[in-house]
């Protein structure tokens, strides 16, 4: 292998370039980003950075004499437009012609657009890049009353920050609960009581039929008719993985870019990672995560695959999200659970939820409770076991089993 | 700048400076130390920083907090002398601190 060329400069990119760079890969690295600036990190931008706990220099990923020093190119603010796959180029927005040993598509996901009339207008925002991170915290302060679309993470952390800061929310979920498809339904209904308690009314099993304003955004209709006034409106209903580049080129693409074990794609100079990437996992089909532990961890296996040393993907899932002064921890994927085993007092505001599918753990959700977090990622991933009737045991130490 | 010197497992030193204020974890990974993951970014929940102070520098790191306590006592091969490395600050009074990584993070 000659040289390595990434599609995308977010934490799967940085964190393979890094790796290589660690095995001794002394082959040029170019990382083709979007966006200009430094590659930073996404998950302050709707929590630590929005609130002001963490500025913008704090976000880089690595600063900037790293890339200098570990030989590392990136290209910034030049979109890839195509791939040459029999030329083994990728061309980019400037028309720059990149050519490439291995080509690794990392490129991310993207906000899944709102189909309702209206969403175009001025005052309906995403929360994803840290353009858009920076032009919300910009207005911040001036807010005095916004809607959220939907109840996944994004909006979960927005709703808190902005809650915090004394702007009247209304935060508007389809499904009948929040995070619906992350979280057990104790763990939901925890959550949704926390949001409600700092004054956001939360409206599940509510659809919005249209936005309404004629410059910008002045109001949300929902699909009971009624018209909830807003200053701005944030759209976070998820994001779609960003596959149109492969697709384009010829490759298998379905939800993600769509890769074997090794996140290699049918083409043997071509892997996939991270967000956009649609990979098997034991006991799930075919899945795609979309978090900083599975960038990491897929760079990791990828980088070790490009020096020599293949292995299958196989890393316990695990991710996490602060909400106000809520701190939650999930290892593992709860989907499919058939019981739950509360391991402590929600109304202490600590305690976990194990998810069990008859005797097998697939999943431990922590609120402020970093130690059974930890305790968890040993029994998912195998290095210990811990029964439903341990678990509920308040005077059971998880650190015992084995 | 004081400097810092991880050594890893297999003996490889690397020899890297860290600003007053910086924590030792972000300081092996801005210059890319191999042996040093710091996944969570330094919230100390993690414990993927994971590092053996040498005697003659563990009294003036200070101890261990409560929360990297209970970290510490997941993370695997523990000895007394164990830190997690985000939670290390440089000082002058740091100035040539040696540590040692484990044989993994994870």
């Amino acid at each position: 292998m000659t040289s390595v060329v990434v599609v995308g400069a977010g934490h799967a990119a940085i964190q393979l370039a890094a790796s290589l760079r660690q095995g001794r890969f002394d082959g040029p690295i170019t990382l083709i980003a979007d966006e200009a600036g430094l590659p930073y990190q996404r998950p302050p931008l709707s929590k630590a950075f929005l609130a002001g706990h963490m500025d913008e220099p704090a976000l880089a990923l690595r600063p900037a004499n790293f890339y200098a020093a570990q030989n590392v190119t990136v290209v910034e603010n030049d979109p890839a437009s195509a791939i040459d796959r029999a030329g083994h180029a990728v061309v980019t927005a400037s028309g720059a012609r990149i050519g490439y040993g291995h080509l690794v598509l990392a490129t991310g996901a993207a906000n899944r657009a709102l189909p309702v009339p209206g969403a175009d207008l001025p005052g309906v925002v995403g929360l994803r890049s840290l353009a858009e991170a920076r032009g919300m915290k910009a207005i911040l302060g001036d807010l005095k009353r916004v809607v959220v679309i939907g109840a996944g993470f994004i909006g979960l952390e927005f709703a808190a920050v902005a809650a915090e800061r004394g702007i009247a929310v209304t935060l508007i979920e389809a499904a009948p609960r929040p995070l619906m498809r992350g979280v057990s339904a104790v763990m939901s209904d925890y959550l949704a009581a926390a949001h409600r308690g700092w004054g956001t009314r939360l409206l599940t099993g509510t659809g919005v039929s249209a936005i309404i304003g004629t410059t910008r955004a002045e109001g949300v209709e929902l699909s009971t008719g009624e018209i909830v006034p807003a200053d701005l409106v944030l759209v976070a209903i998820g994001v779609v993985p960003n596959t149109g580049l492969a697709a384009a080129a010829g490759l298998e693409v379905g939800n993600g870019i769509v890769v074997d074990s090794l996140l290699a794609t049918a083409d043997p100079a071509i892997s996939a990672m991270g967000d956009c990437a649609a990979f098997p996992m034991e006991g799930q089909g075919r899945i795609r995560l979309e978090s900083v532990q599975n960038a990491s961890d897929q760079a990791r296996c990828l980088a070790d695959r490009l020096l020599g040393k293949p292995a299958a993907y196989a890393k316990l899932p695990w991710f996490w999200s602060d909400q106000g002064a809520l701190k939650l921890q999930i290892a593992g994927l709860s989907g499919g659970h058939d019981r739950t085993i509360l391991r402590g007092d929600p109304a202490s505001g600590a305690f976990s939820v194990f998810c069990y599918q008859g005797e097998r753990l697939l999943a431990v959700e922590s609120l402020n409770r970093a130690p059974d977090h930890m305790a968890a990622r040993r029994f998912l991933a195998g290095a210990a076991a811990v029964t439903p009737e341990q678990a509920a045991d308040p005077m059971f130490d998880l650190r015992t089993a084995n | 700048m004081p400097k810092v010197t991880f050594i890893e497992h297999n003996g490889t030193a690397h020899t890297v400076e860290a600003a007053n204020g910086e924590s030792l974890m972000r300081a092996a990974v801005d210059n890319n130390v191999p042996g040093i993951d710091g996944d969570c970014g330094g919230e100390c929940a993690c414990a993927t920083c994971h590092v053996y102070v040498e005697a003659d520098w563990w009294e003036k790191v200070g101890g261990r907090t409560e929360t990297e306590e209970t970290m510490l006592s997941f993370a695997a091969a523990t000895k007394d002398n164990s830190r997690l490395c985000c939670q290390i600050m440089m000082s002058d009074a740091l100035d040539g601190i040696v540590v040692h990584t484990p044989d993994g993070q994870h």
